[in-house]
């Protein structure tokens, strides 16, 4: 049974003509992106706790608990919560409460979870705390500055990278490429609604980390076999090369989006938006190495990387 | 590269077995016997409890600083008799200024401030601007008072939080002026908050001449019953620092806290009640009155004994806090997250079977696609998730829900140097290559590979374990953790497997 592999995704010998689709592949990807900056301006992310700051508060109840009568609750106590939805089981309520104005603001906010927790333990005895969580305004705009901060140094540092190892070419088609990745992955939250928060930001990154691997990989034999063959068009050179590196591009998607897939099916409130992200980031930073990063590849090295051809 | 000593696959085989012996901490429960016992913390997110960040007033810090330097102002000044005019605080600006008296003794009272001790090294500047003296806290200085405060704040805030029984409580200092304190198993903090919440600085001060109106010298505190007010001076008589100890205590069948003071404290306390018998006494705790006896007869025993609105609770928790000693500033929550406890419990019931399920796709994948080298690919991703933990448990790492995420993560990412790997082989078979040459030159070729694109995964999540916080921190911890182990166990660890599976078989074809 060990002595020969059962599956294989694409025959050895099997020569796609990616090429071909360049056009189209560029088109697709640029339309995709220019809807996702337009989603992006409006509506916009749904900003989670970490980066809106505010209040949010999980109970579990005994019994069933409909939300509006946790709303009713809550304006008895003299509480205005921005939403209160069921969530999960009938029994799981999900209070969120937007940051108070006024001077006074910081002080109010972890006031009021103390509020709506004993409103709660009043109105409905045995109703459990799940979470409840309050980040005042000025920590929420410093874990916004740092997630930025974040994003932008790992995709520096990635530039910086490519661009030693690397020549200008593909340096540059290979951060045009992670920058219409994230583009698209940013319209998909939007798309999606889920909240973006500090631990989306680990998924962005990731996505780039994994999407920048393959590209790597990808363009590591574009430049071995721009040695190789010094007579080839650069067309068929970065054909060839996408196909043999099929099996393994393929191989490496399949096993980080098998090994995501639980996290998204039964990760948990917490970890399923992270993972459904990571999910489609994967297919993404994967068509991309082949549509997107060696098109680009072909349309900057036409001239440098290959004369006459 | 086709050849492992057998000194060096001892080495391998050693490093698998004591990560394997560094985990084991985590499953069994701890013998009698003394060992080195290290393990990994969950986070709480797992276990349940209370993370509080208490921000340091830095303002207030430097609000008290200056009034003190006002004072250091005016008894430099009157001990050298030299006057000054409409002196002046400015919080914003940070600077105390006075007009001169007279022209002629402007370089004299310059000569005063410029002799003042600062309380850390160049702390004050003085200058002159439209005819003023300004005397400017210097901001770096401010800087030094701050974090000395914060310091002393950690302190203070574990010897309250320990007095609760809090069980393994964590605080740290976080920035210049923050403080992050990790309760785990409390998932309702208020209490905690409360404690907190007070700077618990007592003050013992004569009652005014006059109490109901505020005069120069005096100043109007409400009283914490909330019965009016009275004018207290602002003389400090006896300070609360000069306890030596707290306790709520029964007293005519109602709640007081008894205090005990050290020698200072007593001979000050003895001192006052002797001179001022008969005279109305105001102890003040955070500039309320909390009770204004009568002095009745002198207190020369070094005791006393507050009476007022107290329940059991607010009694002992008020001894506790002065027990514990008074905050340089006053501390506030800026940031609260608490998880209950059965939402830990099933966030680790979730996240151990995302891990077992990923896992055995991953392993199935493996064999399916690779077979032979498939197997040996699977046996070092084992060995990684060994590797992972024994790290972790090495430094008694915190894992949190993004933590295991990133194990995960990591898992998937750990093949793909196999698949590289193996993909190489098999290429090289196919261009005609021996077995053995096949094997050589694959695993050359893909090793360059593969520490490319492993350096830029591990560049992006050195960064974002810098620049992250909190969850993010954790994530891109274990991953860059993921990333050092999972070079190891794909480039040594199933190498090795398979050019002894090669020695000893010496197969013609091999199972690409």
């Amino acid at each position: 049974m060990l002595s020969r592999p059962l599956l294989r995704f694409v025959r050895d010998d099997r020569q796609i003509r990616f090429m071909r689709g360049r056009y189209a592949g560029l088109l697709v990807s640029a339309l995709l992106s220019i809807a996702s900056v337009i989603l992006f301006c409006t509506p916009g992310l749904n900003l989670g706790l970490d980066f809106r700051g505010g209040i949010i508060v999980e109970t579990h109840s005994p019994a069933p608990e409909e939300p509006a009568h946790m709303r009713h609750i809550l304006e008895q106590a003299r509480i205005k919560a921005a939403s209160v939805q069921a969530f999960g089981s009938p029994h799981d309520v999900r209070i969120a409460i937007n940051l108070p104005q006024g001077d006074d603001a910081e002080h109010q906010t972890q006031q009021l979870v103390d509020h709506v927790k004993q409103a709660i333990a009043q109105a409905l005895p045995g109703t459990q705390i799940q979470r409840a969580d309050a980040v005042g305004g000025s920590v929420s705009s410093e874990l916004f500055r740092d997630g930025v901060l974040a994003l932008a140094f790992s995709l520096g540092m990635i530039l910086i990278y490519i661009w030693f190892r690397f020549e200008r070419e593909f340096a540059l088609s290979a951060v045009i490429t992670l920058i219409l990745d994230l583009t698209k992955t940013i319209g998909f939250l939007v798309v999606t609604g889920f909240e973006f928060d500090l631990v989306m930001v680990a998924a962005l990154l990731t996505i780039l980390g994994y999407s920048t691997n393959d590209k790597v990989v990808v363009y590591d034999r574009v430049r071995e076999n721009l040695r190789k063959y010094r007579t080839m068009p650069l067309k068929e050179l970065l054909d060839l090369s996408i196909n043999e590196t099929l099996n393994r591009t393929l191989g490496t998607s399949m096993t980080v989006f098998l090994a995501a897939l639980p996290l998204a099916l039964f990760g948990g409130s917490t970890l399923t938006g992270f993972a459904t992200v990571m999910l489609f980031g994967i297919v993404v930073g994967t068509s991309s190495s082949i549509f997107i990063a060696a098109p680009l590849l072909l349309l900057m090295g036409q001239k440098r990387l290959r004369k006459g051809a | 590269m086709m050849y492992y000593s057998r000194l060096r696959m001892l080495g391998v085989v050693g490093i698998c077995l004591v990560s394997a012996l560094l985990c084991l901490p985590n499953f069994i429960t701890k013998p009698s016997v003394p060992l080195p016992w290290h393990q990994v913390h969950l986070g709480l997110d797992l276990r349940g409890g209370s993370y509080l960040l208490l921000q340091l007033d830095t303002q207030s810090l430097q609000h008290d600083r200056l009034q003190s330097l006002e004072g250091q102002v005016r008894q430099g000044l009157l001990a050298a008799h030299l006057g000054f005019i409409d002196i002046q605080r400015d919080d914003k600006a940070a600077t105390l200024s006075f007009l001169p008296r007279a022209e002629s003794e402007r370089s004299a009272a310059r000569k005063v401030l410029e002799a003042i001790s600062p309380a850390v090294p160049d702390e004050l500047a003085v200058s002159e601007r439209h005819g003023r003296l300004v005397v400017t806290l210097q901001r770096a200085a401010m800087r030094v008072r701050a974090k000395e405060a914060v310091d002393r704040s950690i302190e203070i805030v574990r010897r309250r939080i320990d007095s609760t029984g809090a069980i393994d409580p964590s605080i740290a200092r976080e920035g210049d002026n923050r403080i992050v304190l990790e309760l785990p198993g409390i998932s309702d903090p208020e209490r905690i908050k409360n404690l907190l919440g007070t700077t618990a600085r007592m003050t013992f001060h004569l009652i005014g001449p006059n109490p109901e109106t505020a005069t120069p010298g005096t100043t109007l505190m409400a009283m914490q019953d909330g019965g009016g007010s009275l004018a207290v001076q602002d003389q400090v008589d006896v300070d609360g620092a000069d306890l030596s100890d707290a306790a709520a205590t029964m007293s005519d069948s109602r709640w007081a806290v008894s205090l005990k003071f050290d020698n200072r404290g007593a001979e000050d306390f003895a001192r006052i009640t002797t001179e001022h018998v008969g005279k109305r006494f105001a102890i003040v705790l955070d500039n309320r009155i909390l009770t204004a006896p009568v002095i009745n007869s002198p207190i020369t025993a070094g005791q006393g004994e507050i009476s007022g609105n107290f329940s059991a609770r607010s009694a002992s928790d008020l001894a506790l806090l002065l027990r514990a000693g008074a905050l340089p500033a006053p501390l506030s929550v800026v940031e609260q997250r608490s998880i209950g406890p059965s939402l830990g419990a099933a966030s680790i019931h979730a996240g151990v079977m995302s891990l077992a399920a990923g896992f055995i796709f991953v392993v199935a994948f493996m064999l399916l696609f690779y077979a032979r080298f498939g197997l040996y690919a699977d046996i070092a991703l084992f060995a990684n998730l060994v590797m992972i933990l024994a790290i972790l448990s090495l430094f008694g790492a915190t894992l949190t829900l993004p933590g295991m995420a990133g194990i995960l993560l990591t898992l998937g990412m750990a093949v793909d140097a196999n698949i590289l790997i193996n993909e190489r082989i098999r290429e090289e078979i196919k261009r005609g290559r021996k077995p053995l040459q096949a094997l050589q030159t694959g695993f050359e070729r893909a090793t360059s590979t593969i520490v490319d694109s492993n350096a830029t995964a591990f560049l992006a999540h050195v960064m974002l374990f810098v620049f992250g916080t909190g969850a993010v921190r954790n994530f891109a911890l274990t991953i860059t953790i993921g990333i050092v182990t999972t070079l190891f166990t794909t480039l040594v660890l199933s190498r090795m497997l398979i050019v002894r599976w090669y020695a000893h078989t010496r197969p013609k074809k091999l199972p690409v």
